[in-house]
């Protein structure tokens, strides 16, 4: 019949529609939940660890409790926030100059097949050496203070920052090379133009490794051979037994761990967008933009 | 096509063996000669040194034996005024597709010192060539965001944008289906009649080498060589309706069967080295 027939299509528009707008507000809530899903985590752990302390009467130099850190925290204000701008400050030169070191050698090791053969086995074998081990040759040389935690923070963040490019270098397809080389184009332009851009996703993923690692250095450094710094913080502390500090220190870390590693992200999401697209923005794409 | 005036491709004699004297020969003395502004094609069955033919013409690998010359030069070196087009679009993911375009403007000279006081001329220049394979309004997208044809489009605009005398197209419509390929072959025989590069393109589609060269080259399994050589008569510009012609199909079969009896006559005696040919 002709009346139904005109009808019945446009009620279907209808309907689909619909659903198309309940498939984009139940995507919306999605997002919202997992951008609050973290904290409430966060938040959630604290609360459990709380109960669980109080339940079980565990007494505060084993593990203290998350309301007895704040209040150490708040106590020590002063000490806390003093000692972790010097971890901070410490912690970014090295993990300035392994930016630096990091993508120059991996620029050269990408580049070149014959430097990458003859310089890996060496660059292996000193990632494995334990960095601990390292911070007293460290003291010998440079006695306690800022220099030793300096260079370690250097020397464990550098490696994943080498490794990651290199590989984004080395890793350029083939035939683009032909092009440009057909273009008559030089080396460095290859590098300039795919290599390097092509390595960016690489890179960026490596600092979000290399800037958490940097901290471990740093921190470590501190607790063996320093007089300021958050790891200096923890070690006096504990040898007061006053746990409470020590966890204090260790929060104090992890935020700052987390705060680098979320500027990180940030820097890369805007400079390498290409190379994520599909996974945040593309969940929904209602049919508007054509 | 004036037959007094010096081939602008001349390649004589020419051998390619890969891997050392000992290596596997992919290109037996084959020689060819490329008119100014001429478009030829080859064609050959898989693994019979298309590609090798393309990479050597283009200096990007010397020659084992025999001698490349273009433009009047002999060859020893990747040429700068090549531009040219794979089996994949290789569009560099974090451009837009106008950069892309752009890309040998960057590397080219006289363009590269020029590009920066005369961008908005050379980005029109751009713009105008995407448009010609109906790409218009597509320039601040990127790759992911347009289909393998579009890809594709792309990539031939890229080889085209600085006024390349040589065009090297490596099986550019491959990886298409039918539809978009027979597209692209009316674009692509516009583009080269209005921009009239010295085009040599490499297929195995013998439909498409009819349709677009003015003279089409069989080569042989490997080592390739080169054993038949036909002009193709039909007037441009050429329509798609022009295949299903009877001159066109005749010639189509008569490729076809060169190349039936190539791999008939030359994968015997040279069993051993082409496990792949067949």
């Amino acid at each position: 019949m002709p009346p139904d027939a005109t009808l019945t299509p446009t009620r279907k528009g209808e309907a689909n529609a619909r659903r198309v707008d309940a498939m984009i507000a139940a995507a919306r809530r999605r997002r919202r939940l997992q951008r609050l899903l973290p904290w409430l985590i966060i938040l959630g752990s604290f609360l459990v660890w709380e109960l669980g302390v109080h339940a079980f009467q565990v007494p505060a130099f084993v593990l203290p409790a998350p309301s007895n850190i704040a209040a150490s925290m708040v106590k020590w204000w002063w000490p806390l926030l003093d000692n972790a701008w010097q971890t901070l400050m410490t912690t970014l030169i090295g993990f300035a100059l392994a930016i630096v070191f990091g993508l120059a050698l991996g620029i050269a090791i990408g580049s070149s097949t014959l430097l990458y053969h003859g310089l890996y086995p060496l660059l292996i074998g000193f990632n494995s050496v334990p960095k601990v081990a390292v911070v007293p040759i460290l003291v010998i040389w440079f006695g306690i203070g800022t220099v030793p935690a300096v260079i370690t923070a250097f020397l464990i963040s550098f490696f994943p920052i080498v490794v990651n490019v290199a590989t984004g270098i080395a890793t350029v397809e083939p035939e683009l090379r032909d092009v440009l080389r057909a273009l008559g184009a030089r080396p460095t332009d290859i590098i300039r133009k795919v290599g390097l851009p092509r390595a960016m996703p690489y890179f960026f993923a490596s600092l979000k490794i290399a800037i958490t690692v940097a901290f471990v250095g740093s921190i470590m450094a501190e607790t063996v051979a320093a007089n300021k710094g958050i790891g200096h913080l923890m070690i006096l502390a504990s040898s007061r037994f006053d746990v409470p500090l020590v966890f204090a220190g260790l929060i104090v870390t992890a935020i700052m761990g987390m705060a680098m590693y979320a500027l990180a992200a940030i820097i890369e999401e805007r400079t390498t967008g290409w190379a994520m697209r599909g996974q945040a923005d593309q969940q929904v794409t209602p049919l508007t933009a054509g | 096509m004036a037959a007094t005036e010096r081939p602008f491709v001349e390649i004589d004699g020419v051998s390619m063996r890969y891997g050392g004297t000992e290596g596997t020969l992919a290109l037996q003395d084959a020689t060819l000669s490329v008119a100014r502004g001429e478009f030829i094609a080859v064609v050959g069955p898989s693994g019979c040194g298309k590609s090798t033919l393309m990479r050597l013409v283009t200096g990007l690998w010397p020659s084992s034996a025999g001698s490349v010359i273009v433009a009047g030069h002999e060859v020893d070196r990747p040429l700068a005024i090549a531009g040219m087009a794979f089996q994949n679009p290789t569009l560099l993911p974090w451009r837009t597709i106008l950069g892309n375009v752009m890309l040998p403007l960057e590397v080219v000279e006289p363009h590269r010192r020029r590009l920066r006081a005369e961008r908005a001329m050379y980005e029109d220049k751009a713009r105008k060539l995407l448009a010609m394979v109906g790409l218009a309004g597509f320039e601040k997208k990127f790759a992911y965001e347009l289909s393998g044809g579009m890809q594709q489009r792309a990539s031939l605009c890229r080889a085209l944008i600085h006024d390349p005398q040589l065009l090297m197209l490596d099986e550019p419509f491959g990886a298409l289906d039918i539809f978009t390929r027979e597209d692209l072959w009316e674009q692509l025989q516009e583009v080269c009649l209005t921009l009239k590069p010295t085009t040599i393109l490499v297929t195995h589609d013998l439909k498409e080498a009819v349709y677009l060269a003015d003279r089409v080259l069989v080569m042989s399994a490997r080592p390739g060589r080169i054993l038949a050589e036909r002009r193709v008569p039909l007037p441009r510009p050429r329509r798609l309706e022009d295949t299903y012609k009877p001159e066109f199909q005749a010639l189509v079969h008569e490729l076809r069967d060169h190349i039936s009896a190539a791999r008939r006559g030359e994968s015997l005696p040279a069993g051993e080295e082409t496990p792949d040919a067949a």
